[in-house]
């Protein structure tokens, strides 16, 4: 079957005629993707079997690649906002932030710490939305439905704090230059402190379901396990990096808004193997919670933005019956604000990994160059070589496990 | 004992000459310039000697600078990571017009396999050495690199959508 499925030029066919003339032995080849239920997102891999044995992987990506390092150089700063939020999908407020956060370095703004405690709540807030889906999910592929259903509905519950924050849910284009673009609402209080007395105890319940369960170990104790040297060779970094045992976190590394005035550990694994990575990401939403809890009692008062009228939208009222505000809304709207020639590279710690903007300037309106520094686009090449060996339904809980966001591989 | 940028400038000085230029902080990650020919020795330098110990590649992208002198116009930049001392460095390399090409580091980073691939299929840079130099997001049938500054963000000679329902006219599609 395998010479009608692949041309004669594609290596794996020297392969297959090569091991037929060996010993006889038929492998296959196997095309996994690019859109298969298995996989979350669009993921292509030519796969070369023998049997259910994976022997080589040949991964395709660039299925949704929409440019966006393009688009960004002509676009005002704010506008590069919403691309961000397009990548990760799953965390879009980290992006969002972490954009922020790198343009206020480039313009040298002191962000409020009100500002800068609010911003570490909807960050860690991300974070676990974007742990809880990858966990849940984990557990869907080896065949556990019931803790997806269950603590999906907290994913539900945080787009509703969002919603409250910014009134957007999935892509939320959250925050503005120097800060927040309102105060949060009673409202999104109220609907945090429910999350966090309601979260834990299902979060606890979908730990016990998983995590000393015999078909899950089975499924996933050394099941793409990655050694720490080879883990920094492949440049993996966040909870899969830590699964093998580094305890990098930029978080602790180099701490941004305020970080640092929080108190939490970096959880580690040992073997980099798919049970690892979970664990990993089970502690972190504990730690999360932690810093979001320690965040709501420091929570300082005072202003959501810095005091920076180059760059901060002035209230609508005064736009309509004040001349420097209305000068100040058009140049703003329109682009046209003052901005240094530098080069910045601001990273954070998103969801999968390091998140970094990587900027140029020339003193124009629109970045002169933008490269995001996308974690999974990095790690995602040491897919092949985790997979090898295994079985194809291994395949599917690594890239699972991987936590892989197609919009983030692509850009 | 920190790793101070005075120590890291000296060390590189001593062993590259003047290879290696324009040592200078841009905010708060040190940076500098080294030649097209001697970047790999440079960062291989920067990996494996103990002192320095950046053992981590965070990032590689190109820039294009169609401004700049024959010499000057593409721009090869490195991110490398201490992670035991918490220091990040830039490495810039700068590659003439006329067939931008540099030495591939994927012997020393596997990781950097990618992200080469990703600057060659934007900016058309070729990196010798590299195991499977071919496009990654674009389609393989493209022939030009989209990411250079010439390259338009939208092809002004479509003919399958009537520009007029986008508000665009003759006088505003060809900037």
């Amino acid at each position: 079957m395998s010479e009608l499925l692949l041309p004669p030029e594609h290596r794996y066919a020297k392969i297959v005629e090569q091991k037929r003339n060996e010993d006889g032995s038929e492998l296959s080849v196997l095309n996994l993707g690019p859109t298969h239920p298995a996989t979350h997102g669009i993921f292509q891999n030519i796969l070369l079997m023998d049997g259910e044995k994976i022997l080589d992987a040949e991964p395709t990506i660039g299925y949704i690649h929409r440019a966006f390092e393009k688009i960004a150089e002509n676009r005002p700063f704010y506008q590069v906002n919403v691309l961000t939020d397009r990548m990760n999908y799953c965390s879009s407020p980290i992006n969002n932030m972490a954009w922020w956060m790198t343009v206020e370095k480039l313009l040298e703004i002191e962000v409020p710490k009100r500002a800068q405690y609010l911003r570490v709540i909807v960050m860690e807030l991300a974070r676990i939305t974007d742990h809880l889906i990858c966990n849940s999910i984990l557990g869907v592929d080896t065949g556990a439905y019931t803790g997806f259903l269950y603590v999906f509905q907290f994913r539900e519950k945080v787009y509703e704090i969002y919603e409250e924050i910014c009134g957007a849910r999935l892509t939320t284009n959250m925050g503005r230059i120097g800060g927040f673009e309102r105060d949060w609402s009673e409202e999104a209080f109220k609907k945090l402190d429910v999350f966090l007395t309601d979260f834990p105890v299902a979060w606890k319940e979908f730990e016990n379901l998983f995590e000393r369960n015999r078909i899950f170990i089975d499924r996933t104790v050394n099941v793409g396990p990655i050694t720490a040297e080879s883990a920094m060779q492949y440049g993996l970094t966040g909870p899969n990096l830590r699964a093998a045992g580094i305890d990098y976190d930029v978080r602790k590394a180099q701490p941004y808004s305020s970080y640092e005035d929080f108190e939490f550990d970096v959880p580690v694994g040992k073997s980099g193997d798919t049970y690892d990575r979970f664990c990993v990401r089970n502690a972190e939403v504990w730690e999360s919670l932690s810093i979001i809890k320690q965040a709501l009692a420091k929570l300082p008062e005072g202003p959501i933005h810095a005091d920076v009228p180059d760059y901060y939208l002035p209230p609508k009222e005064d736009v309509y019956h004040n001349m420097e505000s209305l000068i100040y809304h058009f140049k703003i709207v329109m682009g046209e604000v003052p901005v240094p020639v530098a080069e910045i590279y601001h990273p954070v710690e998103g969801g999968n990994g390091e998140l970094g903007f990587y900027l140029v300037t020339d003193g124009s309106r629109t970045p002169y160059r933008l490269h995001f520094r996308r974690p999974c686009f990095i790690y995602y090449q040491a897919y092949t070589e985790m997979i090898k060996g295994g079985m194809l339904s291994d395949a599917i809980v690594i890239l699972s496990s991987l936590n892989v966001i197609a919009g983030e591989l692509d850009a | 004992m920190a790793l101070e940028t005075a120590y890291i400038q000296e060390k590189l000085s001593q062993k590259f000459g003047n290879h290696v230029l324009n040592f200078e902080m841009q905010r708060d990650v040190f940076s500098f310039e080294a030649t097209s020919e001697t970047v790999h020795e440079v960062i291989q330098f920067l990996k494996e000697n103990q002192d320095l110990n950046f053992h981590f590649l965070t990032d590689l992208c190109g820039v294009h600078f169609p401004d700049n002198d024959e010499n000057h116009q593409f721009e090869v930049v490195y991110h490398l990571h201490n992670w035991v001392e918490n220091v990040r460095i830039r490495v810039r390399t700068f590659l003439a017009n006329e067939n931008p090409e540099v030495d591939s580091i994927t012997d020393l980073f596997l990781c950097s396999n990618w992200m080469e691939r990703e600057t060659y299929d934007f900016y058309g840079i070729n990196f010798k050495g590299h195991p499977q130099l071919k496009r990654i997001l674009n389609m393989d049938e493209m022939v030009s690199f989209p990411m250079r500054k010439e390259f338009p963000m939208e092809d002004s000679g479509r003919t399958d959508k009537d520009d007029r329902f986008f508000g665009r006219t003759v006088a505003n599609t060809n900037k």
